[in-house]
């Protein structure tokens, strides 16, 4: 089943084209790293297809009315924005909003999905302390785990592992892999193409707003990929620990 | 759950206590006596028609300010907004001079509320036009100063085209704010409007809860950030221009509860909203009782004891917190 279309999606800013006639479908299961150098349009691509920004072409997403669309596809952007002092717990729990009737308290079944979201991003120690507080990167943690709250069928992030030390990006990205091995999607802009070599299992190569390649980590990230899109020469590697890839010189 | 009871019993207290201070010199439980059951003596009179409208409009201001500065800190996502940022409370200043320095305050007594509501819902419409229905947090601040600038050029206008200092000391005294002499006729006045105003601010919550983590996250979270923003404008303007109107301006509420109360509530946008309601009441009986017991012959303004108090318990708060803000 379908979870994301997008068909001729095109944005323009005056007359500069900033996205070019996309077409993506994403599927249940996939787990797809959405790759490009800075300006590509990454976020733009990820922000229209949620309808936040409008544009021309399709997107089923944006077709929704927001409140089902908030069913449909969780977004964890790019700013970590915390502005209050709450707690780590309450967090979380705001990304379970568009579940709840208006002025509901979360039940036992929110609760326990609050309460696994914690435990997937190893939060449990830090629920009580007071988010504003915390380590950049146990921001970042709690963010996504406010995001996987909202238990959608989709997830969609701006570069949810900046930040994080390795242990935490790896992690991370095998959470997204779980979600995705579990029959949920999730589209993730990423930078670090060694992880996302290892852990996507289909990537998605943009550049000046166009869509270059679309596939299997080893079909994306070729050597002509890397000299025309990133201007980079890069070593990529089958082994028995699983692929490797990293990049090696600019041209 | 245990901060809401306490804020009830908080304001519960003082409203009393509202009700027994005054000028007549009878024991508390003479006045209240003579509140709940007419004994035909002067005192019922000045328990009904003087003490109980005083009492009410504190409890009304006071929720409105409080109310309205956390519904606007949780929007602005900054504990350094308050309800005068968009100007209503100027550009009801303006409507109330306007009404004094022409007389039609002295022809008619409720055509000072009255004058001061109709300006203060001109000045949401030009907001609302200035900002646009798509603009963002920061067009609505920009259009409230402008706003707010303009009134306060205004009023500063008729005040220096005044013709005699009496006009002018009393558009003075006015724009200090009291609670002093208003009747039941005052409550009715702003009541409607500040009972639109509360629902459409308490409204707020979940939309403010989920701005907690930005604009664009709060729109994917399904909040309609457009529809949003009209109920906080329409909000604040019905409620706090009602208050000014009636009241005339009373500063620091709306900024100090919200801040106080913020850490008792955990820092939930939402929880914020009746607690700083009810802290918003108590902060003004409080007040008022106070401005009664100081200088009882002088005439001590609300707004000025407000501002006196208001601003060293700000100044506290920020020592205290201030790294938290970094």
């Amino acid at each position: 089943m379908s979870l994301l279309t997008l068909s001729d999606l095109t944005l323009m800013r005056a007359t500069r084209p900033v996205l070019s006639n996309i077409n993506i479908t994403i599927k249940a299961g996939e787990f797809v790293g959405l790759i490009g150098p800075n300006g590509a349009g990454k976020t733009t691509l990820m922000r229209a297809a949620l309808g936040l920004l409008p544009s021309q072409g399709a997107s089923n997403l944006a077709r929704l009315p927001a409140p089902l669309r908030a069913k449909a596809c969780a977004w964890l952007p790019q700013q970590r924005d915390i502005a209050w002092p709450v707690s780590v717990e309450t967090l979380v729990a705001l990304g379970r909003i568009p579940h709840l009737p208006r002025g509901q308290r979360p039940s036992t079944a929110d609760q326990a999905i609050i309460d696994a979201s914690l435990g997937r991003m190893g939060l449990h120690p830090l629920r009580t302390r007071i988010a504003t507080a915390l380590s950049g990167g146990e921001q970042a943690r709690a963010l996504i785990a406010r995001a996987l709250a909202q238990d959608t069928p989709l997830l969609m992030a701006d570069e949810p592992i900046a930040g994080l030390d390795p242990a935490g990006q790896i992690d991370t990205m095998k959470v997204f892999a779980d979600l995705a091995a579990n029959g949920r999607a999730v589209l993730a802009s990423l930078h670090d193409l060694g992880l996302a070599a290892r852990h996507c299992n289909r990537l998605l190569l943009l550049d000046h707003g166009r869509l270059v390649a679309d596939g299997p980590p080893h079909a994306v990230l070729t050597e002509h990929n890397m000299r025309q899109v990133f201007g980079v020469t890069a070593h990529f590697e089958t082994t028995p620990n699983g692929p490797v890839f990293q990049p090696l010189d600019t041209l | 759950m245990k901060v809401a009871l306490i804020l009830i019993a908080l304001c519960a207290g003082l409203f009393t206590l509202s009700l027994v201070t005054g000028f007549t010199p009878v024991s508390a439980q003479h006045s209240l006596a003579a509140l709940l059951r007419d004994d035909g003596t002067p005192l019922t009179v000045v328990m009904r028609e003087i003490r109980l409208p005083r009492a009410l409009l504190a409890v009304m201001i006071g929720a409105s300010l409080g109310l309205a500065g956390a519904a606007m800190q949780g929007y602005l996502r900054n504990p350094l907004a308050e309800p005068g940022l968009i100007g209503v409370s100027a550009a009801a200043g303006l409507g109330a001079v306007l009404t004094l320095q022409t007389g039609v305050a002295a022809a008619f007594a409720l055509a000072l509320p009255l004058g001061a509501l109709t300006s203060a819902l001109l000045a949401v419409g030009l907001i609302l036009a200035l900002a646009g229905p798509r603009g963002s947090s920061l067009t609505l601040i920009l259009a409230g100063i402008a706003v707010s600038a303009l009134a306060s050029a205004l009023t500063s206008l008729v005040l220096n085209l005044s013709p005699n200092p009496f006009a002018a000391a009393e558009i003075v005294f006015w724009m200090l704010g009291s609670l002093a002499d208003r009747s039941f006729n005052h409550v009715w006045i702003a009541l409607p409007f500040m009972a639109l105003g509360w629902v459409l601010l308490a409204g707020l919550g979940r939309g403010l809860d989920a701005l907690t983590l930005g604009e664009d996250a709060a729109a994917a979270l399904g909040i309609n950030l457009n529809r949003l923003r009209l109920a906080l404008v329409i909000g604040t303007a019905a409620s706090v221009g009602a208050a000014t109107a009636v009241a005339g301006a009373i500063g620091f509420v709306g900024l100090v509860v919200p801040h106080v109360l913020r850490r008792f509530v955990g820092a939930r946008p939402s929880a914020l909203l009746w607690a700083s309601a009810l802290g918003g009441a108590a902060m003004v009986l409080a007040a008022d009782i106070a401005v009664r017991l100081l200088l009882p012959d002088r005439d001590l303004k609300l707004g000025v004891l407000m501002a006196l108090v208001g601003a060293p318990l700000f100044l506290h708060l920020i020592y205290k917190t201030r790294a938290e803000f970094r």
